[in-house]
């Protein structure tokens, strides 16, 4: 979903830009809380991981193709802010080195990519976990629910975009429906990818992902006895 | 399996989908390119202006094999994207050891992110 240069105007491209910057901004401070010795190279490798599955086009219909966004996968992995930061990463690496997403299109596709699959992937993900047992198999079933929501919900936040400062004369209902009609057929996609990756991480190290945290917490009496003692409890 | 293994584990993935794998990705055009053709609202679109860089539209100049090409312009992203990023959060990082059992933290990651940050 990577929007070249020229289907947005200027000044539109130019707000889009100040709103990638507010999340961004916003996600550097929040992301601090998230990442500490460990959790910060597995964001690093889920920023790599995300930019490798972005490379895996799939096809959904008759001459079309789709590929990861990611935004929800990174934060169920490493958190929500840091989510954030993982897909912007990739995004800018891909306008810079690979001439993927245009340039002064960055705003629009950090906005619509990295702020709203996040928001919108991560916030649905925290709902469905509120009503759902805790589970190993709840946190998957949460993180293919979140995915397929999140790319119709990115093809939304782009069509609102185009209405406003879109610079070819279209109609926008008709670039509404057929946008939503085929992400959400991308979004099963995504949705597969991202519960088949969040399920193998929970499946060999549950304890490093940041949205089963609430699963993982150790046995009552240890955690006291630990916290008593002043030390850690120790990982089994 | 120990963190170091997972990791080790993870990038590989990371390489072999981006470097081997991305070779029998489907070349139609994604669900935005579709659709702007489709119904014009590409009419406008313009060149990327670096598209005439040494790795424009994941290839590598100067290697005529598309396997080759590709691959290597994958396994590039992902060593660049582990680098950038990796430096990113390495810097952002709250330093000391991990805390997975600390209640306080706890609480506050699970706050969403469309929430305001702390102040602070």
């Amino acid at each position: 979903m990577h929007v070249p240069d020229g289907f947005i105007d200027a000044p539109v491209s130019i707000a889009a830009g100040a709103v990638a910057v507010a999340g961004v901004g916003i996600a550097l401070r929040g992301a601090r809380r998230e990442l500490d010795d460990r959790t910060a190279p597995l964001a690093g490798l889920t920023a790599a991981f995300v930019f490798a599955a972005q490379m895996l086009n799939f096809p959904v219909a008759s001459g079309t193709s789709g590929h990861l966004l990611g935004g929800t996968l990174a934060a169920i992995l490493v958190g929500p802010y840091t989510g954030i930061l993982c897909v912007s990463v990739v995004l800018l690496l891909q306008a810079l080195l690979f001439a993927d997403g245009g340039l002064t299109a960055l705003g629009v596709n950090i906005t619509t990519m990295a702020l709203v699959t996040v928001v919108v992937g991560y916030g649905l993900f925290r709902l469905l976990l509120r009503v759902l047992p805790r589970t190993k198999a709840s946190v998957s079933a949460a993180s293919f629910a979140a995915a397929v929501v999140s790319v119709p919900a990115a093809a939304v936040a782009f069509t609102a975009i185009y209405a406003v400062g879109g610079t070819a004369d279209v109609s926008i209902a008709k670039v509404a429906t057929a946008m939503i009609g085929v992400h959400v057929l991308i979004g099963i996609g995504e949705a597969l990818i991202t519960a088949v990756t969040v399920s193998s991480v929970l499946a060999v190290r549950p304890d490093l992902v940041h949205g089963a945290r609430g699963l993982m917490k150790p046995p009552e009496l240890r955690t006291a006895a630990a916290r008593n003692a002043g030390t850690e409890p120790t990982r089994v | 399996m120990t963190t170091k293994r997972f990791f080790i584990g993870f990038l590989l993935v990371s390489f072999v989908l981006a470097g081997v794998v991305s070779h029998y990705a489907s070349g139609d055009p994604d669900g935005l390119e579709k659709v702007a053709a489709d119904k014009g609202i590409s009419a406008k679109e313009k060149d990327h202006s670096l598209k005439d860089s040494p790795f424009g539209d994941y290839g590598v100049k100067g290697i005529e094999n598309t396997r080759l090409s590709g691959g290597l312009s994958g396994v590039i992203g992902v060593g660049a994207v582990l680098l950038v990023g990796g430096a990113l959060f390495w810097g952002v990082r709250r330093r000391g050891p991990h805390r997975d059992a600390a209640g306080e933290q706890d609480e506050r990651t699970e706050r969403a992110p469309s929430e305001p940050a702390r102040k602070g």
